[in-house]
């Protein structure tokens, strides 16, 4: 079994260790490099002798700070990805995009109400989508972000709010849209009022609350300030598992 | 590697196995694995867990924990030569002079923001300092959710007794009575602030399971949990317009000649130049040390998690404490390579997925706390040599994913886990389909900063908060109270730190303690090139390294 085969190692820190020769040809901002085949955009770069400052940051698809515009030899089109959870092909370009300078409105979450055109007023400009879809190719996430902006038009936050929630607010949708509409910060809007305003309060919350302001707990708490390792130890172990 | 015959994401061999765990996934359905008791975990943790094998750690030889043990890779840069040299330093120009300095943009740095604003300081007398963009942190890679006792029959006190139990009972009682009576508070605040949590049509709590828990009690927005929290508390810090400094990192804490914390040297991480932070109170909220990758173990931690805090406090001579434990979440992806490390959240079990080995079959409960689990993955795989290997030479167990549609209806997965379906889809892999291969990953710094309970350390005007300080989790933190830790004790940093703003008079500025520290070093005898804060770990091919020229300096 080529299992048997493998060296048996840990943990791997260099890639370039246990990669195999294979390698691929990349232009990071136009300059060629040659790369071992099945990395990631973001450690190729690195393999290659980037260090980075911006454009890395959770390293694991959750935090969209390596936003990545690429093209292909041989192909005219712009496509989107994130560094980190891409890996590399064969003639990429890649170009990193570690910022977007889009407009992000200040509101107040507790005087703003989840009602009628609330979206349009702190953005205007979704008024001005023309429904080309660009942003819904972009989206690293596979959001429908055109739907969204189309949702948030009509006033539906609770779409816009269910739609967008895997949004990592990398802004690839803002930089490739030809009418300037900063969805990730639209869409974020939409979420808080939906979260505040729509969502129903959890009412087990606020009875627990009010037990803990009644002091309920106080006393057993306090009796276990002063309670011997030992006999934690002993409560812990007789402490019944509460099965569904 | 490009020899082997791939089938939908796995290597033909690897997919052998995969057939046994289909073959005995009818039976296991039925089966649950005995859990362990206390003296069993025990021995299991003694034999297998990374903490205790030898020669990993050594005694620290200098500053307020010398003679405590700390893992090599922690050990080294506190016996560094600290980064700056004060003669570097102008003291006398103060470039940002603020009430309230934070240092951490990620979770507990933007709640401490938020609630000294809420306890009476002005947005633009708060200052938070990030060596990346607002929100880069551990916190907005957590999953699986944030644990608080919220409705009957669950309370405080079983949490308590559930967060010491994980921890070996070393924890510190008054901490974990803080994070267990405040956990309600917190999620509440967190409601208000339009977050969106799993709710059922009443607005009730949907709570599942976490390692090391009695009950259910962990709160979830599917497994984006502290993606979400981090958004919503960034948006916020932004509508209150708190200032905030990105792409800047603190090199240095300064004195002032009282010997209180006043505030820190700041280094732009373009340009290089440094800047003077003087502040009334100063809170850390640096996070932890993940990418020291200690003993080689691969990490599920962000760019910027390089133990900085640690360093800092070390040498104004604050005290840390439970250092030498290191959290290895158990599943880690063991497999395909470009996400070797990465984290599968413990949700997955939560959900219903057993472990099991190459032959698929079960050896240990499926949620033990995580040291217990992860050093039963350690034994499966190193000890009894029943893990698959992959082409790279990992070894793995299997985490049966396909179990929670069969157990909770087809497209659970895509909906109560969407990042995970999403990663491992990138590469080709269906986990509702497929069982995955994981193996532990340094994942937390189970200790840190010695805090009170009131966020202060050992030394007046600076406070910790989040994964940087240490005594809530004891030797071991249970899943859910991280995120927890940095919404109470941020909370609890940023109320105090107010308060503390409202009578603290600054002395003069001063970086004797550098000299002092470099003294030390000298004294104990440490010879070294090492330099302290690390700021950013370093991944460049060893081929270019080995032949650059420093044209620039």
């Amino acid at each position: 079994m080529e299992a048997d085969k493998a060296e048996a190692k840990a943990a791997q820190l260099g890639e370039e260790e246990v990669q195999g020769k294979e390698t691929v040809k990349i232009y990071i901002m136009g300059k060629e490099y040659r790369v071992p085949a099945g990395l990631t955009i973001m450690k190729a770069m690195e393999y290659a002798g980037y260090r980075f400052i911006r454009g890395s940051g959770c390293r694991a698809g959750f935090c969209g700070a390596c936003a990545t515009i690429y093209r292909l030899e041989g192909d005219y089109k712009l496509y989107t990805a994130l560094a980190c959870q891409t890996s590399v092909i064969d003639g990429m370009y890649l170009a990193q995009l570690p910022f977007v300078p889009a407009n992000k409105a200040i509101y107040d979450v507790n005087k703003v109400r989840a009602e009628g055109n609330v979206l349009m007023v702190y953005y205007p400009e979704i008024a001005r989508c023309v429904s080309c879809n660009t942003c819904t190719k972009a989206c690293p996430q596979e959001i429908e972000v055109m739907d969204a902006i189309q949702a948030a038009v009509k006033g539906d936050i609770v779409s816009v709010a269910e739609l967008t929630f895997e949004c990592i607010q990398c802004g690839l949708c803002a930089v490739r849209c030809p009418a300037e509409i900063p969805q990730y910060h639209v869409f974020q809007l939409a979420r808080r009022l939906y979260g505040k305003y729509i969502l129903k309060p959890a009412k087990h919350v606020e009875e627990r609350l009010k037990e803990i302001k009644s002091g309920k707990f106080n006393e057993e708490m306090e009796k276990l300030m002063r309670t011997s390792r030992e006999e934690l130890r002993k409560m812990y172990e007789s402490l019944e598992r509460v099965e569904d | 590697m490009s020899s082997l015959k791939m089938i939908e994401g796995y290597p033909e061999y690897m997919r052998k196995s995969i057939e046994l765990v289909e073959r005995t996934r009818p039976r296991r359905m039925r089966e649950v694995y005995r859990r362990l008791s206390l003296e069993e975990r025990e021995e299991l943790l003694r034999k297998y867990h990374p903490d205790y094998k030898p020669g990993t750690k050594r005694p620290l030889r200098i500053g307020p924990n010398r003679g405590d043990e700390a893992p090599h890779e922690l050990a080294d840069l506190l016996e560094a030569h600290p980064l700056v040299k004060p003669i570097d330093v102008d003291l006398s120009k103060i470039d940002i002079d603020t009430d309230l300095l934070i240092i951490g943009g990620g979770g507990a740095g933007l709640v401490a923001a938020l609630w000294a604003n809420q306890e009476g300081l002005p947005p633009d007398r708060i200052t938070i300092v990030t060596k990346l963009r607002l929100g880069d942190s551990n916190s907005v890679m957590s999953q699986g959710g944030v644990q608080a006792a919220d409705r009957p029959p669950d309370s405080p006190v079983r949490h308590f007794l559930d967060v010491m139990g994980g921890g070996h009972f070393a924890n510190k009682p008054e901490l974990v009575k803080a994070l267990t009576m405040d956990a309600p508070l917190m999620i509440k605040w967190l409601e208000e602030l339009g977050l969106m949590f799993d709710k059922d049509e009443e607005g009730n709590m949907v709570e599942d399971w976490g390692g090391g828990t009695s009950i259910r009690r962990m709160h979830a927005c599917k497994d984006y949990t502290g993606m979400e929290i981090v958004r919503v508390l960034r948006d916020e810090v932004r509508n209150r317009e708190i200032n905030v400094v990105e792409f800047t990192s603190a090199v240095e804490l300064i004195k002032d000649d009282l010997g209180h914390v006043a505030g820190a040297v700041l280094v732009n991480m373009e340009s290089e130049q440094y800047m003077v932070a003087r502040a009334k109170a100063t809170i850390l909220a640096t996070g932890g040390y993940g990418r020291l990758h200690i003993q080689g173990f691969p990490t599920t931690n962000h760019y910027g998690a390089t133990a900085d805090g640690l360093v800092l406090a070390y040498h104004v001579g604050a005290r840390l404490t439970d250092i030498e434990t290191a959290q290895y979440h158990p599943t880690g992806a063991a497999y395909p390579e470009q996400i070797v490390g990465l984290l599968i959240t413990e949700k997955v079990r939560g959900l219903g997925a057993q472990v099991v080995n190459k032959h698929g079959e079960q050896f240990v409960f499926p949620l033990e706390p995580r040291d217990v689990e992860a050093s039963a993955f350690i034994r499966e795989c190193w000890e009894r040599n029943n893990g698959v290997i992959t082409p790279t030479g990992m070894r793995g167990v299997w985490l049966d994913s396909p179990m929670i549609e069969i157990i909770r209806g087809e497209g659970t997965i895509q909906r109560r886990l969407p990042a995970m379906y999403r990663m491992y889809k990138r590469f080709g892999i269906d986990m509702a389909k497929d069982p995955i291969l994981v193996f532990p990953t340094l994942h937390y710094q189970n200790g840190g900063v010695a805090i009170n309970d009131r966020g202060q350390t050992d030394i007046p005007g600076l406070f910790a908060a989040g994964e940087v300080e240490g005594g809530v989790h004891g030797k071991n933190r249970l899943m859910g109270n991280s995120i927890l830790d940095y919404l109470v004790f941020g909370r609890r940093a940023g109320i105090n730190a107010a308060r503390y703003v409202k009578k603290a008079n600054l002395g003069r500025l001063t970086l004797n303690h550098v000299d002092e520290y470099e003294k030390m070093l000298r004294e104990a005898g440490i010879e070294t090139d090492r330099k302290a804060p690390m700021i950013l770990p370093d991944y460049r091919g060893k081929e270019v390294l080995a032949r650059k020229i420093d044209i620039f300096k």
